[in-house]
């Protein structure tokens, strides 16, 4: 890279240092972790689903997540210089080390929760993206100008079938909301900055999460109404997976995901 | 209409298939063709959805992430060729609803190479290569099948299942060049689907039926048996370049006929399987109906929805 400064584009990584790279390198994983953990979850319901229109949009999310994951772990593997591969970030961590927020490793309990928990998500994602994309660093910015069209369209359809769920039957009214209220509490974790989130947004590379937290709210909030769905008042929130900490799914998330490299560590497949 | 009239009808519709034109679902057809074509089409389609589900076990522990997403992709290849398949088969005037219902009542029938379970990483490379190598012998003379619709879809599906064939044969290949348990787990992998693959083009001719029928229509353009052959001649040389060893002590290549000799298949196993007592047969139809049954709250609230938001429409009009 070279080393003309220009405001449009990230310090060039020889300028930065070590822990402006580390923090760089986490704030990649706390975003990237989400498309993954959420990818995982889509890929388990792969042939599952309750017609074969929803089975293969519901694939074509998980593979859109994916490969936006791709994009950030190659990118982290190159800011952190160690040497490693995408899937070694992918595959090889102890779970205390994955940053994802708790609402992505909830389970598809039913379809229900797998709207609610894809909506919930959507919609600050596509915020978020929408930030990144002005981004000084030129590669997280390309992949969020790449990526900003497929998280338009998962929050189109998952919005869709809100409605669709909240003002379907009784028995779906009363589903979705069942899992609205439930998810609710992994919401609030999405606002809060970590220490890398926040030196990154003040470097201009981040995004400041915390800045659309209201709008976010709102926003949900008039899917939920429009969809017949009440709007839950709870202000219990969960926190923890930013850091580290899991909800106890997480470990059997982790069971599937690295189970092969786990087994026949160092092979090319 | 009278049988004589009826009987004219055939004439000249069996006169049209000889001119190679093709069948379109308004044209007037016999009972027979159109019975026959349903129950092919959706015993295709049920194949391909079915299908899904030993590959699906393998996605959520896929080995590296790019073979996740061409594993999901794959998955998601066969959930589309059911729904081009399905349609097509609605097109003779017959539901969805009514054909998922033949499948999950196990009035109709499905490839019973799904009956068989994935239990390593390699299966993934084996279906690829040999499950959907023997499903393209048999599909690719469908592409000039007499019924158009069919013969359409089938154009799409096997360009895909080509593309599928050669991911399969690419994850053997990595494997075969890898560690001792890869070349292990490759070899394990062909030793157990190897013989489900060659009774996947169907019963020995001697015990075929239908056959005349479907040469015909175009439905079938070669025998079970020359499909075999022809999959096998194509698929030897394949596992010599893997280094791999094909589970037959007696297969062998003829200098005379320019064909390989092979060994005795076990059709008993093959009709054990077929008959529903294979090693998954309940594990996949309990898969589809709980899939099918779950989603049924989904499906009403969609319709009741859109019920809904019709009505709000009208209303607005008026
Ligand atoms: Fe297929
Ligand atoms: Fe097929
Ligand atoms: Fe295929």
């Amino acid at each position: 890279m070279n080393s003309t400064k220009n405001d449009n584009n990230s310090l060039p990584m020889g300028e930065m240092s070590g822990g402006q790279r580390g923090n760089l390198y986490n704030y990649i994983l706390g975003i990237a972790d989400n498309s993954l953990i959420l990818a995982q979850r889509l890929g388990e319901l792969c042939g599952h689903g309750p017609n074969l229109e929803t089975d293969i949009a519901l694939t074509n999310i998980s593979l859109d997540l994916l490969g936006q994951t791709r994009s950030y772990y190659q990118y982290a593997a190159k800011v952190e210089g160690a040497g490693k591969s995408e899937d070694d970030i992918a595959f090889l961590r102890l779970e205390r080390e994955y940053k994802n927020i708790l609402l992505v490793e909830q389970p598809n309990t039913h379809f229900g929760y797998v709207m609610a928990r894809q909506f919930l998500f959507d919609i600050y994602h596509l915020m978020m993206m929408k930030e990144l994309q002005k981004s000084k660093d030129e590669t997280l910015r390309a992949v969020a100008n790449k990526g900003i069209k497929e998280v338009s369209y998962h929050k189109r359809f998952s919005s869709d079938w809100i409605k669709r769920l909240g003002d379907g039957t009784e028995e779906s009214h009363g589903k979705m909301q069942e899992a609205i209220d439930d998810l609710w509490r992994y919401t609030n974790e999405m606002f809060q900055m970590t220490a890398a989130d926040t030196e990154m947004a003040e470097a201009g590379i981040g995004v400041d999460v915390s800045k659309f937290k209201e709008a976010y709210y709102k926003e949900v909030s008039e899917v939920l109404k429009e969809a017949t769905l009440t709007v839950p008042e709870s202000k219990y929130f969960a926190k923890g997976g930013k850091e580290g900490i899991h909800t106890e799914h997480m470990g059997y998330i982790l069971a599937d995901l690295q189970y092969m490299q786990k087994t026949f560590p160092n092979m090319t497949w | 209409m009278s049988e004589k009239e009826i009987k004219n009808l055939e004439e000249i519709f069996e006169a049209r298939i000889a001119r190679d034109e093709k069948i379109e679902p308004k044209d007037w057809m016999p009972e027979k063709y159109r019975k026959t074509h349903i129950r092919q089409m959706s015993q295709h389609a049920h194949s391909e959805i079915v299908g899904m589900l030993p590959e699906g076990n393998w996605i959520t522990r896929a080995p590296s992430l790019r073979r996740k997403a061409a594993l999901l992709a794959k998955v998601q290849d066969e959930a589309g060729h059911g729904l081009y398949l399905y349609s097509a088969c609605e097109t003779l005037g017959i539901t969805r609803d009514e054909l998922y219902e033949q499948l999950h009542t196990g009035k109709a029938k499905y490839s019973s190479i799904f009956n068989y379970p994935t239990v390593t990483w390699a299966d993934m490379g084996a279906i690829g290569w040999l499950v959907d190598g023997a499903a393209i012998i048999n599909q690719v003379p469908l592409c000039n099948t007499s019924f158009g619709p069919y013969a359409r879809a089938m154009v799409r599906v096997c360009k895909e299942e080509s593309f599928h064939q050669r991911q399969g044969f690419e994850i053997m290949l990595t494997l075969s060049k890898g560690s001792e348990e890869q070349i292990a787990m490759a070899q394990d992998a062909l030793n157990r689907w190897w013989w489900p693959s060659l009774m996947m083009l169907g019963p020995t001719d001697a015990e075929s039926v239908h056959t005349e029928q479907s040469m015909k229509w175009k439905l079938k353009r070669k025998s079970n048996d020359e499909l075999r052959q022809q999959f096998i001649d194509q698929t030897v040389p394949q596992a010599d370049l893997l280094g791999l060893t094909v589970p037959d002590p007696d297969l062998k290549f003829n200098e005379a006929t320019g064909h390989y000799d092979f060994g005795e298949i076990d059709w008993d196993e093959f009709w054990q399987v077929v008959k529903g007592h294979g090693p998954c047969n309940k594990e996949r139809m309990n898969a589809r109906v709980n899939a099918w049954d779950n989603g049924e709250w989904v499906r009403d609230a969609a319709m009741a929805h859109a019920e809904k938001k019709e009505k709000k429409k009208l209303k607005k009009v008026s």
